[in-house]
């Protein structure tokens, strides 16, 4: 078991024609993950990587029965695609794209609501079930198959605690990256949700950084609900409050969505939070020793 | 990207949302004679610079005679303002609006934000407008009425109505108020806004709604779609090599310390910042690189880290992901054939073709500090900069 994905995962790449795109369909293929189709309009007909590349969205998922997307396209069209996924009811929708103006990921949102499609990202690095299925941009190399779960809003501090845990010897169930928009899809508490209840994920580590609210909100799901050690970081401690303009973004908030704020919160919910961002593998696996020992 | 209260009262004209009458102004004549065209008896000086506060750091002047006019532009024009929102080198005065004074009877606040818990925008109002607002939400929260706009439907009249009679607007004003609301929101829409705020949106003596300030933010990544905003751009507002890293980019942030990083990915960079000040030394500045950046982009990079004098050790700590490790490699070496490197540089190697990045720096001549993983490198570049400065003291 694994979350989101895994080998009866059929993967359409949006946007297949790009070079990007086609770097990382090759990466994924070789990787294992089963792509079973590529759309780009006015391509129709022709093969990436042996890979049949088709018009629309609609087709692709008819044609393959392809049950999950992933899309590379730019950011002035990435919203649009999303939509047309979400239309073909395709189950998941893994977002890269970085730089999509809010606006269009505002109404996106709102436009999944009543969808059953899943969005993950976007401005993020995908998602890794180990030696299943890669979808992404994620160095594959440094995955290995195990028991703990990572979900984090940092493409590179995901890859950093991934590393990390091989290093250790603790291999990954899922690494999620849910991608660092003010607007995305899937959240922290979906996610962990999904660990909660994969019984192949033993421990998990949440990664987070300064702005908005959804570690806190987390954090206190975690500590009413989650059944496994979970450990924790923050990025942005030292980062500076910078300039700003208005007081809106600040009245919104609530003075809430700064690291130590973040930090505080998670600890009161029993989440162990490493101090720097080169132990968060340690942090885990002394937390799971000392659950063990009780 | 931000503009000034005057480029948003332009656009607040643009769809019919109630200002004063007033005009920009570059130099002293062009304040006195804004004010002469203005036939009013009283004249607001105000100071356009992208931040607020501007009012309590005494860069709001009230003139009552032209000489006033002269002397107040006189001594705001080329003056260093230093307000809350600043920070302490604060921003040099170089344009002033000068507008006609208005009778007040109350005064509100309104703002259009993205709430990132709904994802959705807010509509905020407040009775208490004019004031430090911030302040009034953190110690009375019910005074701040909210309404959260669906995107499919926009701004409703009766949200409208409902923010209009918990202001406490006066009967005439209420409509009045829905509709400026709307054309607020339409506007937010219209222009991909992050922020529109007024504070205060007043009442005239003749129940009338006027917008007395204008704060507006821009999405980035929207820019590339409105031409209009774009042109707003006041560069001079802009640190010069944050200015200079957009053109490659890359995101730049100057900071106080003396070591240069180079990260990709946001999350690693802050990350990054923030393991160095727990081995003691100080970052520089926050630089991502991103995802998409080209050999040319990183050997930007690098220069502009460089050009910082205040840098005495570079640390590259990168992941490779969408960023391949090779195209950073090759972007260091071409940047150090091009200038002169002095300095102690650190570079941690991780990620998609790291083999080949290794292998790039290992045939390069760079002196380059090799580390296996992020805390290494934090520790080493710690190190080394301090060696650094001891010997050149």
């Amino acid at each position: 078991m694994s979350i989101y994905v895994n080998q009866q995962t059929k993967l359409v790449v949006q946007g297949i024609t790009g070079s990007t795109a086609k770097f990382h369909t090759k990466l994924m293929k070789e990787y294992g993950t089963d792509i079973v189709a590529g759309v780009s309009p006015g391509k129709g007909g022709e093969t990436v990587e042996g890979i049949p590349v088709f018009n629309t969205m609609a087709e692709a998922v008819k044609e393959t029965g392809a049950n999950a997307s992933v899309i590379y396209v730019p950011a002035a069209v990435a919203a649009d695609a999303i939509l047309e996924a979400a239309e073909s009811k395709i189950d998941l929708v893994i977002c890269i794209t970085e730089h999509i103006p809010i606006g269009d990921m505002i109404k996106v949102k709102r436009y999944l609501e009543d969808k059953d499609t899943v969005l993950i990202g976007p401005n993020c690095p995908g998602v890794i079930t180990p030696d299943q299925c890669k979808i992404g941009i994620m160095p594959g190399y440094i995955h290995t198959k195990g028991h703990i779960g990572v979900v984090s809003r940092s493409g590179t501090l995901t890859y950093e605690a991934v590393h990390q845990l091989s290093q250790l010897g603790m291999g990954q169930s899922t690494a999620v990256g849910i991608g660092g928009d003010p607007v995305n899809g899937t959240s922290f508490i979906d996610v962990l949700k999904e660990f909660n209840e994969d019984p192949e994920t033993h421990g998990v580590i949440m990664i987070g950084e300064i702005g908005g609210t959804q570690e806190e909100e987390a954090a206190r799901w975690i500590k009413e609900n989650m059944q496994k050690p979970v450990a924790g970081f923050i990025s942005g401690v030292t980062a500076p409050p910078g300039k700003r303009m208005g007081h809106a973004g600040a009245i919104i908030s609530g003075g809430k969505g700064t690291a130590v704020e973040k930090i505080n919160v998670m600890k009161a919910s029993g989440i162990a939070v490493a101090d720097t961002p080169s132990t968060m593998g340690e942090t885990l696996v002394r937390l799971m020793e000392s659950l063990k020992k009780q | 990207m931000n503009i000034h209260e005057y480029q948003g009262k332009e656009l607040f004209r643009a769809y019919e949302i109630p200002v004063p009458a007033g005009y920009v102004a570059f130099s002293i004549d062009e304040a006195v004679s804004a004010a002469k065209e203005l036939d009013s008896d009283i004249v607001v000086v105000k100071a356009q610079i992208h931040a607020g506060g501007r009012g309590k750091a005494g860069g709001v002047k009230i003139a009552k005679t032209m000489e006033e006019v002269r002397s107040y532009a006189k001594e705001l024009l080329g003056k260093t303002l230093v307000t809350h929102q600043t920070g302490e080198e604060g921003q040099v005065i170089q344009r002033l609006l000068v507008e006609e004074g208005v009778d007040i009877q109350k005064e509100y606040y309104v703002g259009f934000v993205l709430n990132r818990d709904t994802g959705r925008v807010s509509l905020m109002a407040s009775k208490e407008g004019g004031v430090d607002i911030e302040e009034v939400a953190e110690n009375s929260p019910e005074k701040i009425l909210y309404e959260e706009i669906d995107p499919l439907v926009g701004l409703t009249a009766f949200q409208g109505r409902r923010i209009a009679f918990g202001l406490g607007l006066p009967k005439k004003a209420v409509k009045q108020g829905v509709d400026l609301f709307q054309k607020l929101y339409k506007l937010y829409q219209d222009t991909d806004a992050s922020i529109i705020e007024i504070n205060p949106l007043i009442i005239t003596t003749e129940d009338q709604l006027m917008a007395l300030d204008a704060k507006l933010n821009f999405d980035d990544n929207a820019l590339y779609r409105q031409e209009r905003i774009r042109g707003y751009r006041d560069e001079s507002e802009e640190d010069p090599k944050e200015r200079e890293a957009a053109k490659y980019d890359l995101s730049y942030i100057a900071l106080e310390g003396n070591i240069g990083c180079m990260v990709n990915g946001a999350g690693l960079a802050m990350a990054t910042m923030d393991i160095i000040k727990h081995y003691g030394g100080t970052p520089a500045n926050f630089l991502d690189v991103g995802g998409s950046a080209t050999t040319e982009n990183v050997s930007n990079a690098f220069k502009i880290l460089l050009s910082d004098e205040k840098v005495q050790g570079v640390f590259v700590n990168i992941f490779g992901g969408i960023m391949k490790c090779d195209v950073i490699a090759t972007g260091i070496v071409e940047a150090l054939n091009t200038v002169e490197m002095t300095v102690p540089l650190v570079v941690r190697l991780e990620g998609t073709n790291v083999d080949q990045g290794r292998e790039i720096l290992k045939d390069s001549t760079a002196r380059v500090i090799s580390a296996f993983s992020m805390d290494d490198g934090a520790k080493k570049i710690v190190e080394a900069t301090k060696n650094f400065n001891k010997r050149t003291g």
